[in-house]
């Protein structure tokens, strides 16, 4: 790169890269107007004649399975993320503004926790669950997302950057208990901080597909994700669910995207200091 | 980090409000860790042709499932496979988020908010989905570059061949990771004071030359931290090859040693050599996160 005086070079390379980012979503809303004779038939960036149809089968196939998947997506990632933030926000608070016996230790081995690959977990929480008699439940998905040691490490940073310590020590003088500076005080404080854990959380809980992979056997409590890879696997067999699966990737992509968009100012991570600036 | 140590009034408080995600995490976490260390030094033991209640019986193995883990062919090849792939996508993606960040941090760019967005958002699609969309344009059927070749009468491109598989995947994950690379590679470059860069410019340096000796051995330790959780995620490749299996026969179901895990696992129903492979793979990639959070230390910046 020799950009001596010449801005033009720098846009030029960025503008690729988003043109690259953004190539297969612009695919998969030319290719989900195609019908199934035209999907293998036609030039990649012809539209098709028939997205109504697509939507109308993906929407009726076997009885609207695919809004149920949605729906199973949203409670997963939603109530996920939300539990999520809520642990991770209180955790971290108890983190950054108390010195108590074994907090070093619990820190120290959460941030161990972010370094042990989910298969090591995945196959005996499921036999650990399959013992209590949980697998296939929704709480078999819901449950091991709760605890995010990335969250909580979020939170901590964020705890000790945005409730002051004067603040904490006035409301103790004015005799407030912990609980109430908890909820009332600091909480409130670490609002945008926790937001970003939510997202963050929301979206690997709704990308994850190991855990439901393995957890789950009954097609009606599937995420969105795996709905979708066992309708591409049967399209082996039977083509026409090709289009199926192209119309429910457009489908499940875009609210995604428009939530993105929306959100995107809290997407600000400073990995190294751990801090989040929203 | 500060914290200064709390009079007694505090009392129970910080552990009750610890306690939540203690229990959490001695549950999802400890035990299940424990538990696969158990079952690792197990084996089953069928007597009889394996039919009645008390056929199946658990004898302790000892060191036996670990030692058929090192000595399996098939793992040893879906751990070569899995290092190919990520010699492929590491070096690329963070080579791509590290130029996107430093342009990105060019003011006189223009168009740096639209390229900023565009580049992160794969981030939000899942990689299943991703691999949906990657997969039928690889299909030579669908795909648009091979639709060009045909047209020129060019020999066409096979992304799913046994070689061209290692390209596919790796493009699917760099796809999708290199927007969160390049955000946390830029929030970095952000925290670096401003003087830094108008001191070296007013000392005749161009932006190229600020970006390689001012900014980029600043950005170092993120750098490193950022390849340590591509290394992990790479480690743990998944989603991805399991669901472009279904259109190519280049991607057996044992592709990577976690594939295998799996098939260990719910294919084969033996559970103890699953365990003893899935601690070998946490155990591996203890060892690199180690190694290259001794390099970070090095250059001082990790906290």
């Amino acid at each position: 790169m020799t950009a001596r005086r010449r801005p033009l070079l720098p846009t030029l390379v960025l503008l690729l890269g988003a043109l690259y980012c953004l190539f297969p979503v612009a695919w998969v809303v030319v290719a989900a107007t195609k019908g199934s004779g035209e999907l293998f038939a036609t030039p990649t960036f012809e539209p098709g004649s028939s997205l109504l149809g697509n939507l109308g089968d993906l929407f009726g196939y076997r009885e609207g399975l695919f809004w149920t998947w949605v729906a199973n997506s949203a409670v997963y990632a939603g109530v996920g993320a939300l539990l999520s933030a809520a642990v991770s926000g209180v955790t971290g608070y108890a983190l950054a503004k108390y010195s108590f016996r074994g907090r070093d230790l619990f820190f120290n081995a959460l941030i161990a926790g972010v370094l042990v690959p989910a298969v090591v977990l995945a196959i005996p929480q499921y036999l650990l669950l399959s013992e209590v008699g949980l697998t296939d439940s929704y709480l078999s998905v819901l449950l091991p997302s709760v605890i995010s040691p990335y969250g909580i490490y979020l939170a901590r940073i964020h705890a000790a950057a945005s409730v002051p310590d004067d603040v904490v020590e006035a409301a103790r003088t004015d005799g407030a208990g912990e609980t109430r500076i908890l909820t009332s005080i600091a909480l409130p404080m670490m609002l945008p901080g926790l937001v970003t854990v939510f997202l963050f959380q929301f979206v690997s809980i709704w990308n994850n597909f190991l855990l439901p992979f393995i957890m789950l056997g009954d097609d009606r409590k599937f995420p969105v994700t795996l709905g979708l890879y066992t309708l591409l696997n049967q399209g082996n067999t039977t083509p026409a669910l090709y289009t199926l699966v192209v119309a429910g990737a457009l489908v499940s992509v875009l609210p995604l995207i428009g939530l993105f968009l929306l959100l995107q100012r809290y997407w600000r991570v400073d990995l190294l200091s751990g801090s989040v600036k929203a | 980090m500060r914290t200064r140590s709390r009079p007694t009034t505090a009392g129970a408080a910080p552990y009750a409000f610890a306690a939540p995600a203690v229990v959490l995490f001695a549950l999802t976490f400890l035990l299940p860790i424990g538990y696969a260390l158990y079952l690792s030094l197990f084996r089953v033991e069928v007597s009889g042709l394996g039919l009645g209640r008390g056929s199946r019986r658990e004898v302790f193995a000892g060191p036996g499932n670990y030692l058929r883990a090192l000595t399996d062919a098939e793992l040893g090849a879906g751990v070569v496979r899995v290092l190919l792939y990520g010699g492929l996508l590491v070096p690329v993606m963070l080579g791509l988020a590290l130029v996107f960040a430093l342009l990105l941090d060019e003011e006189r760019a223009p168009a740096r908010g639209f390229a900023r967005l565009a580049i992160f958002l794969p981030y939000a699609v899942p990689g299943v989905i991703a691999t949906v969309l990657w997969g039928f344009l690889y299909l030579p059927a669908t795909s648009p570059l091979n639709q060009a070749l045909r047209a020129l009468e060019l020999p066409e491109v096979d992304f799913l061949s046994p070689t061209g598989i290692y390209f596919a995947l790796a493009n699917i994950a760099v796809w999708g990771g290199v927007g969160y690379n390049t955000i946390v590679l830029h929030t970095a470059l952000r925290a670096i004071p401003r003087e830094l860069h108008e001191a070296a410019r007013i000392d005749g340096c161009t932006p190229l030359q600020v970006a390689l000796r001012v900014k980029l051995p600043l950005l170092t330790p993120a750098l490193v931290l950022t390849a340590l959780f591509s290394v992990i995620a790479t480690l743990q490749v998944f989603a991805e090859p399991t669901t472009l299996a279904p259109l190519t026969n280049s991607l057996s179901r044992t592709w990577t040693p976690l594939m295998k895990v799996y098939q260990d696992a719910f294919a084969r129903g033996d559970v103890h050599s699953a365990a003893a492979t899935s601690v070998l793979i946490g155990l591996g990639t203890g060892l690199v996160s180690f190694g290259l959070l001794r390099v970070a230390r090095r250059f001082g910046g990790l906290r």
